[in-house]
């Protein structure tokens, strides 16, 4: 499969000022693993967005196989790992609940990434962002699932959680041939676990 | 004792008030209309608390029946009124474009023109009587509410974990009833609380005007009405005490709606 964005333009509702993208074009197929790196504000997180099918382009296309993102209804192939986990489930909902969203959990998924039954039971604002982070993971894991957007998942963990976060989601890409997409400003990062590194320049050309 | 409980204490209590006299009067309905000549025109006293009219009707009864149908009357506008608003502000931000700003206009518009006047207007369309008040008090008061509903649904549509539960193929249904309704009741409730005292003293005001209720049943408007051609013949205690006891009910209201505010609003639940 191969998910691709052609020339992408996007402005938010009665955003002032230039386009935060214009002409942005990206290709990625299942198994592969990119790296974007940009200096912040370029829109890196708008560009995550419009690939999972949160926002719709003004202009371009996302597609998916040749069809547009837009059209899938049901689980969405195109999964987005927020960069803020605590934004990314329901402050009043058990997080229990927040991670059955989707259909039940993989209980080998929830072992793999030391996701605790007790977790389950609380109220996000009774958990840490790396808690979290690793519980909103648990939850994109579908067998649906083909892309993973990562827009910088381990920027709030420690360095020993944030390599057990990695080892888990390079162990998933490998063994379920998903594509993954990795932004971050830590180059150091980008360089041990994606196979190709590309710049914001390259990607707007 | 945390400010919390004591909150809660007056809250509980306020609403019990509410509920005595609601059913006190409603009980004493038949005997609010019982005349007795020998006992005409009576004073405040031990054995008629608020006196007596003309017709020796006891007046405490009548201003607890009042009350009860006010509140009755307030209960059933804020539900309507609170059905509409959720319903009107949730389509605006759900569906946007044409059809938000066919239901912003009309919020507007409704807005635009004074309550007192479009209650009437409505009341007369509606024949009067008891569903002419409510319909008029309902189709007038929900406005406010929905500017608020909307603005909401608005916000949390866009937060990540709508948008992510959106991806994840949840259905709209449950997208409604677990990402919106939770976080919208608070604000629906506290609204529909602090809904009554507009409700009430609007349906007394219509009515003491002569667009509202029938003058045969013992409203406050009513009530206050007809006592007019007596207070200068010095028969004060005929409009004081009732009018004094409606000002009661819509402040204990306003308390228990803001007491209800405290407690549910995050920001100030230990205020």
């Amino acid at each position: 499969m191969t998910l691709e964005a052609k020339n992408l333009t996007f402005r938010y509702p009665r955003q002032k000022g230039p386009s935060p993208l214009k002409g942005v074009s990206l290709s990625l197929s299942s198994g592969e693993r990119l790296g974007l790196s940009a200096p912040s504000g370029q829109g890196k997180t708008t560009l995550c967005r419009l690939l999972a099918g949160w926002e719709r382009p003004n202009s371009g296309q996302v597609l998916l196989d040749g069809v547009p993102l837009a059209r899938h209804r049901g689980f969405c192939p195109v999964q987005l790992l927020w960069q803020h986990p605590e934004e990314a489930v329901d402050p009043l909902l058990k997080l229990g609940t927040t991670l059955r969203e989707a259909g039940p959990a993989d209980r080998a998924v929830l072992d793999a990434l030391g996701v605790q039954d007790s977790w389950l039971e609380r109220f996000p604002s009774e958990l840490s962002g790396g808690e979290l982070q690793r519980i909103c993971v648990a939850r994109a894991m579908r067998p649906g699932l083909r892309f993973l957007l990562c827009d910088e998942v381990s920027a709030m963990l420690d360095l020993i959680t944030q390599a057990r976060l990695w080892r888990f989601l390079l162990d998933q890409a490998q063994a379920r041939g998903l594509g993954l997409l990795v932004v971050s400003h830590d180059s150091a990062l980008l360089e041990k676990v994606c196979q190709r590194v590309v710049s914001w320049e390259e990607l707007s050309r | 004792m945390n400010r919390r409980r004591s909150t809660l204490i007056l809250l509980v209590l306020a609403c019990a008030l509410l509920l005595a006299v609601t059913l006190a009067g409603g009980l004493l309905a038949d005997g609010a209309a019982s005349a007795d000549f020998t006992r005409k025109n009576l004073p405040p006293c031990f054995a008629f608390p608020f006196g007596t009219d003309w017709m020796g009707r006891d007046m405490l009864k009548r201003t607890l029946a009042g009350l009860s149908l006010s509140i009755r009357i307030g209960a059933l506008t804020a539900a309507l009124s609170g059905a509409v608003a959720l319903a009107l502000g949730a389509a605006s931000a759900a569906f946007g474009g044409w059809v938000d700003a066919l239901i912003s206009w009309i919020i507007d518009l409704v807005m635009g023109i004074p309550h007192i006047l479009l209650i009437i207007l409505i009341s007369i369309a509606c024949g009067r009587g008891l569903w002419g008040v409510t319909a008029g008090v309902a189709l007038s008061h929900w406005t406010s509410l929905a500017r608020l509903v909307r603005g909401e649904v608005l916000q949390l549509c866009r937060t990540p974990y709508f948008r992510m539960a959106q991806r994840l193929g949840v259905s709209r249904k449950r997208l409604f009833c677990s990402h919106l309704l939770p976080h919208l009741l608070p604000q629906l409730l506290i609204g529909l609380m602090l809904q009554f005292p507009h409700a009430i003293l609007h349906e007394a005001s219509v009515t003491f005007l002569g667009f509202g209720l029938s003058s045969e049943r013992p409203a406050i408007g009513n009530i206050l009405e007809e006592s007019m051609a007596y207070l200068a013949a010095g028969r004060w205690w005929l409009a004081l005490l009732p009018g004094l006891s409606l000002v009661g009910v819509v402040m204990i209201f306003a308390l228990a709606g803001e007491r209800l505010r405290l407690l549910l609003a995050p920001a100030s639940a230990q205020e």
